[in-house]
C-alpha cells in the first residue's frame, strides 16, 4: 500500500512521518513518532485512553487516521510536564489524591481532563464527573479522579475576565 | 524520619508507581519494541460449535508482510495443549470433599473443533499488525456446523449436544459438602423457602486488553516471555513444559500491567503460543490483544443458576440452608474446581447456619470460557443468601438488618469454626473481626436506618421511590500455597525485595518499601523492589486472590529476620560486643542504650562480601541474602457490610445510586489511602455487575455485547462518592496482622444494590443484571 508523507507538532515539536493512509493517528503516534505514552484500550472510540489534543481540543486519536492530522498542533500526555520534568499541577493533584492506580487510562484522563477544565475553570463535582465520563477507569471508582481534579481547579489561578 | 520508633505501616503515602504513570513512561507490553519483532493476530471462530474439516491458509501465506501462518492442525502435531497444573488442590482437600472432575485439555489453537465465538484457531505473524489481520482475514475455515449449546440447564440435559467427545456429558465438575443434617432441619423448620438466583455472566474486563511479547535466544537457548499477566511463574512453568526447555531457560516478566482483577491470573493459551511461534520463527513475536478479541475470547466470569432451599423460625433464625448450584464455565475451564468451591464455602458468610449443604455442579457449553474475577465466585454466594435473607425478613416482618442481627456470629463467639474445609484443605475458623459492629456501622454511615425509613416514607409520599439494601460477606484471603521473597542488603545499603508478586496497579512498589521500612529501620526511597520477574526469584505463586500483602509481607518478615541474625552476627564482630546487644537505627545497627556509632548497613554489606579482607567472623558465610517462601498455616478472614441506597425511577427502570457505605476489615491497613482504593475500585466493578456490565449470548451463541458500545461499563457519572468505616481486627495468622482486600469491594454490590431495589419498589428480584427494562416492566406491587 502507497504511503502518503504527514508533518505535524506534538507538544511543540515539529515532527515528519511517512505511513499508510490507513493508519490511525494514535498508532501512527506510538509506533511512528515513538509516543508511547497515549494508550490505546477500544479501538472504537468508547474508553477513551486515547485522548490527545487536536488544536487544542480533546479528541480520540483511535477515531483518526494520522493523515487527518496533517498540519495539526497536538498535545499529547508527553506534553503536560514542565519542561525540566516537575508534574504539572494537574498531574500533581493526581499523585496527591491517589487517582491512578494501574495508569493505564490516566494519559487520557489527564488529558480530557485539561480540556475539560479549559472550557469550565470552576466545575462543580457534578460537572467534574460529566466532564470525565468519557473516559473510562477501571480501577479507581473515579472518586479519587473527581477530588484531583476539583483540587487543581481550586488551585489554579481565577482565570482573567 | 528514622528509628525503630517510626512506623511506616499506616500511613497513607504517595506511590512511587506514580510518576512515570503520570508522564507516559510507564512501560505497557505494547510500550517497546524488540529489533527485528513481528507481529501477530489470530484467527478466531464465527460460530459457536463446528467441527473442523480443514483450514486453507494458501491466501494468507501468500499475503504481503506475512513471515509465517499456521492452524491448530498443524499445531496440534508439534504441542500439547495447556497442562492441567493450574487446577492443582492439595491433597487434604481431594481426600475429603467428595467430588468428580474431568477436565478438558485447551490446546494453544482449536484443531478438531470450534467451541465458542472468538476461539482462536489460526495465527497469522507479519511484518506489522495491519499485514497480520488482513492476511487472517484470507483463510478459509471448511466447517461442519454443530447444534450449539449455551444454556447451562440444557447442557445437562440427555441427548444435549456434547462438546468434549471424549466425556459423553458436558458435566465435567461436581462436588458436595455439607455439615449437620440439612434435609432433617429443612423437613423441620416452622418457616421454608426456596428459590432461585441468578448471577450473569461479567468479567474483568481491564482497560489494557491482554498482550504478550516473546523472543528466544539461540545461544543460551532462552527464552523470554513480556506477557501483561498476574502470574509470572505460572506463565515460565507451563512455558517451559510447551517448548520442552528447563524452567531455568525461560524468563518470564510483567512490565506496567493496565489492570488484571483476575482475568490475567492464569496462564491463556496465547501467552504459550506467542512463545513457541518466537522460537519457531527465529524473531521476537508480539501479541496485543484487541478489545473486540478481549470480550469474546478472554475469560469471562460468575454465570451461575443457584437453587436454594432455607428452613427459618418465626424469629428470622436460619436452622438450615440448601444450595445446590451450576456454574457455566463456558467451552473451558481454565482453573477447574476454585471458583465453584470459593462459592460453595463463602455461602454461609458471616452468620451462623447450624446445617448447610452445598452441591455444585459445573457445566461447559458453546460460550468463553469461565475464570477467576475479583471476588471469584464470592459475588455469587453473596447474592444467594443475601437475597434469601432479604426474603426470611419479609416473610417473618422483619427489618432485614435484623435478621442479619439475628443470625451473625456473636463477637464473643470468634475466632468461629464453620464445620467446613476450606480450598486449602484446612477447616474454615474465621479468625478475627466483630461482624455485628460492622452492620451498625455501615448503617450508622448512611445515617442510620430509623432516619431512611423516615425519609423512604416522605419520598413515597411524593410518588419517589427509595430504598435500602444490605449486604455482607466475609472473605477468605492470602490463601497459600505460597509467596516467596528475597531480601538482599545491596552494596549500596539499601533493601533489596524481590519476589514472583505481580503488580497491576495495586501500589506494592509503595506498600512493600513501607512494609521494608519497618522491618529494617530505614526510609522507603532506601528499599529496591523486583517484582513480577522470574530471574529475580527461583519460585512464587502470583497476585490472584487477594494474597500478595498478606503472603509477600509474611515472606519477607522471615527473610528479613533471619537475615538480620546474620547483620547482627557480622556487627557484634566489627563492634567487638554481642549479637544480643545490637539494634536496627537510623538505617544501621548501633548498640541499644547507647546512642551514636552505628554501623551503616552499606558498611555491613562491605563487610559481609566474599573475598579478601572482608569483616565477618569465623564461620559466617558471605553475603546478606536470604528467601523465605511462606506457606500460610490457612487464610484469614476480611469481611465488610455494604448499605446501598437507591432512588428508583419506575417510568424509566432507572437505578441511581444516591448513598453508598461499607464498613471493612482488613486488618492492619498498610495504607489507609491504598486500601480505600482497592475498596472504592471493587464497589465500582460491582455496581457495573449489578446494574450495567452484561455478556449477552443469543440462542446462537453469538456474543451480542462485542463491543464497550454494547458492554457497559460504569462512567464517572455511575459511581457515587462512597464512604467507607475501617475496622481493624488484625489477623493472628500472619506477623503483620494483615488480611486481603483486593477482591471484596467486588463482592457485595450485587446484592447490595439488588435488595435496595427490591426495598425501593417491593417487588422480588433475584437476578443480575437489575436493568432498566427489567424494572420497567414488573407489575407494580400495590
Amino acid at each position: 500500500m502507497s504511503e502518503v508523507e504527514i508533518r505535524l507538532t506534538v507538544n511543540g515539536k515539529p515532527y515528519a512521518g511517512r505511513c499508510e493512509p490507513r493508519k490511525l493517528l494514535v498508532d501512527f503516534l506510538r509506533e511512528d513518532l515513538g509516543l508511547t505514552g497515549t494508550h490505546i484500550g477500544c479501538e472504537h472510540g468508547i474508553c477513551g485512553a486515547c485522548t490527545i489534543l487536536v488544536g487544542g481540543e480533546a479528541a480520540r486519536s483511535c477515531l483518526m487516521f494520522a493523515v487527518q492530522a496533517e498540519g495539526a498542533d497536538l498535545v499529547t500526555v508527553e506534553g503536560l510536564a514542565k519542561e525540566d520534568g516537575e508534574l504539572n499541577p494537574l498531574q500533581q493533584a493526581f499523585h496527591q489524591h491517589h487517582a491512578l492506580q494501574c495508569g493505564f487510562c490516566t494519559p487520557g484522563m489527564l488529558i480530557a481532563a485539561t480540556d475539560f477544565l479549559r472550557s469550565n475553570p470552576r466545575p462543580s463535582r457534578d460537572e467534574i464527573r460529566e466532564g470525565l465520563s468519557a473516559v473510562l477507569c477501571r480501577c479507581t471508582g473515579y472518586r479519587n479522579i473527581v477530588d484531583a481534579v476539583e483540587a487543581a481547579a481550586a488551585a489554579a489561578p481565577a482565570a482573567k475576565t | 524520619m528514622s528509628g525503630a520508633a517510626a512506623s511506616w505501616v499506616g500511613r497513607s503515602l504517595l506511590r512511587r508507581e506514580d510518576e512515570r504513570l503520570l508522564k507516559g513512561q510507564g512501560a505497557f507490553v505494547a510500550d517497546f519494541v524488540l529489533p527485528g519483532m513481528l507481529h501477530a493476530a489470530f484467527l478466531r471462530s464465527p460460530v459457536a460449535h463446528a467441527r473442523i474439516r480443514a483450514v486453507d491458509l494458501a491466501r494468507a501465506k501468500a499475503a504481503p508482510g506475512v513471515a509465517f501462518v499456521m492452524s491448530g492442525v498443524e499445531l496440534a502435531r508439534r504441542v500439547p495443549p495447556v497442562p492441567d497444573s493450574q487446577l492443582v488442590l492439595p491433597r487434604k482437600w481431594t481426600t475429603q470433599v467428595q467430588h468428580s472432575f474431568r477436565n478438558p485439555r485447551q490446546p494453544l489453537l482449536a484443531h478438531d473443533k470450534l467451541r465458542h465465538v472468538g476461539e482462536a484457531v489460526a495465527v497469522v505473524v507479519a511484518d506489522s499488525r495491519y499485514a497480520a489481520e488482513d492476511a487472517a482475514e484470507l483463510i478459509r475455515l471448511d466447517l461442519e456446523p454443530l447444534a450449539p449449546v449455551v444454556d447451562p440447564e440444557a447442557a445437562l440435559r440427555p441427548g444435549a449436544p456434547i462438546l468434549h467427545e471424549q466425556f459423553d456429558t458436558n458435566l465435567i465438575g461436581s462436588f458436595r459438602i455439607e455439615k449437620g443434617a440439612v434435609e432433617e432441619a429443612l423437613a423441620a423448620a416452622p418457616k421454608r423457602l426456596q428459590r432461585r438466583f441468578y448471577t450473569h455472566r461479567y468479567s474483568a474486563v481491564p482497560m489494557e486488553c491482554r498482550g504478550v511479547a516473546a523472543s528466544f535466544d539461540p545461544r543460551t537457548q532462552t527464552m523470554t516471555i513480556w506477557s501483561a499477566t498476574q502470574v509470572v511463574h505460572w506463565l515460565r512453568r507451563e512455558a517451559a513444559g510447551i517448548l520442552g526447555l528447563p524452567e531455568s531457560r525461560v524468563r518470564a516478566l510483567a512490565l506496567d500491567v493496565g489492570g488484571g482483577f483476575g482475568g490475567k491470573g492464569h496462564v491463556y493459551p496465547e501467552d504459550l503460543l506467542i512463545a513457541f511461534l518466537a522460537r519457531e520463527i527465529g524473531r521476537p513475536v508480539r501479541w496485543l490483544e484487541d478489545r473486540h478479541e478481549h470480550l469474546l475470547a478472554a475469560t469471562h466470569s460468575r454465570d451461575q443458576l443457584h437453587d436454594v432451599a432455607v428452613g427459618f423460625d418465626g424469629e428470622g433464625r436460619i436452622l438450615g440452608f440448601r444450595d445446590d448450584f451450576i456454574l457455566d464455565c463456558g467451552a473451558w475451564n481454565p482453573i477447574g474446581a476454585g471458583i465453584a468451591y470459593n462459592t460453595a464455602v463463602h455461602l454461609p458468610g458471616p452468620y451462623k447456619i447450624p446445617n448447610f449443604a452445598a452441591s455444585a455442579r459445573i457445566a461447559t457449553t458453546n460460550k468463553a470460557p469461565n475464570s477467576a474475577y475479583r471476588g471469584a465466585g464470592r459475588p455469587e454466594a453473596a447474592f444467594a443468601m443475601e437475597r434469601a435473607i432479604d426474603l426470611i425478613a419479609r416473610e417473618c416482618a422483619l427489618e432485614p438488618a435484623e435478621v442479619r442481627r439475628r443470625n451473625m456470629v456473636a463477637t464473643a463467639e470468634m475466632p468461629y469454626s464453620v464445620g467446613l474445609a476450606y480450598r486449602d484443605g484446612e477447616p474454615i475458623v474465621y479468625d478475627s473481626g466483630d461482624y455485628p459492629a460492622a452492620l451498625e456501622q455501615a448503617l450508622a454511615a448512611v445515617g442510620g436506618l430509623a432516619g431512611f425509613r423516615d425519609r423512604q416514607r416522605r419520598a413515597r409520599g411524593e410518588g419517589r421511590s427509595l430504598g435500602l439494601g444490605i449486604a455482607a460477606y466475609v472473605e477468605g484471603t492470602g490463601v497459600g500455597p505460597f509467596e516467596g521473597a528475597t531480601v538482599r542488603i545491596d552494596p549500596s545499603g539499601k533493601i533489596y525485595l524481590a519476589s514472583g508478586a505481580a503488580p497491576q496497579g495495586q501500589g506494592m512498589e509503595t506498600i512493600f518499601a513501607q512494609i521494608l521500612a519497618d522491618e529494617w529501620s530505614v526510609v522507603p526511597d532506601d528499599v529496591v523492589l523486583s517484582l513480577a520477574d522470574t530471574a529475580a526469584i527461583a519460585d512464587g505463586l502470583g497476585t490472584i486472590a487477594s494474597r500478595t500483602t498478606v503472603c509477600l509481607s509474611a515472606a519477607l518478615h522471615h527473610a528479613s529476620r533471619r537475615l538480620k541474625d546474620k547483620v547482627f552476627q557480622i556487627a557484634a564482630h566489627l563492634l567487638e560486643c554481642a549479637p544480643a546487644d545490637l539494634e536496627l537505627r537510623e538505617g544501621g545497627v548501633g548498640i541499644a542504650g547507647v546512642p551514636g556509632g552505628e554501623l551503616s548497613l552499606k558498611r555491613l554489606a562491605a563487610a559481609a562480601k566474599p573475598g579478601w579482607d572482608n569483616g565477618r567472623p569465623p564461620g559466617v558465610e558471605a553475603g546478606l541474602e536470604e528467601t523465605c517462601y511462606w506457606e500460610p498455616p490457612t487464610v484469614t478472614w476480611s469481611y465488610a457490610v455494604h448499605v446501598a441506597v437507591v432512588e428508583v425511577d419506575r417510568g424509566l427502570g432507572h437505578v441511581r445510586l444516591e448513598d453508598y457505605a461499607i464498613a471493612h476489615d482488613c486488618g492492619t491497613v498498610v495504607n489507609p489511602l491504598l486500601v480505600e482504593g482497592q475498596v472504592r475500585g471493587g464497589v465500582a466493578q460491582g455496581i457495573g455487575g449489578a446494574l450495567l456490565e452484561e455478556f449477552a449470548y443469543d440462542g446462537e451463541g453469538q456474543l451480542l455485547t462485542g463491543s464497550l458500545a454494547d458492554y457497559l461499563l460504569p462512567t464517572a457519572t455511575d459511581v457515587p462518592d462512597i464512604a467507607i468505616v475501617h475496622l481493624h481486627s488484625p489477623s493472628p495468622l500472619n506477623p503483620l496482622g494483615v488480611k486481603g482486600v483486593g477482591e471484596g469491594g467486588a463482592v457485595a454490590p450485587p446484592a447490595a444494590i439488588a435488595n435496595a431495589v427490591c426495598d425501593a419498589l417491593g417487588v422480588e428480584i433475584n437476578e443480575t443484571p437489575v436493568k432498566p427494562e427489567t424494572l420497567a416492566a414488573l407489575p407494580r406491587a400495590n
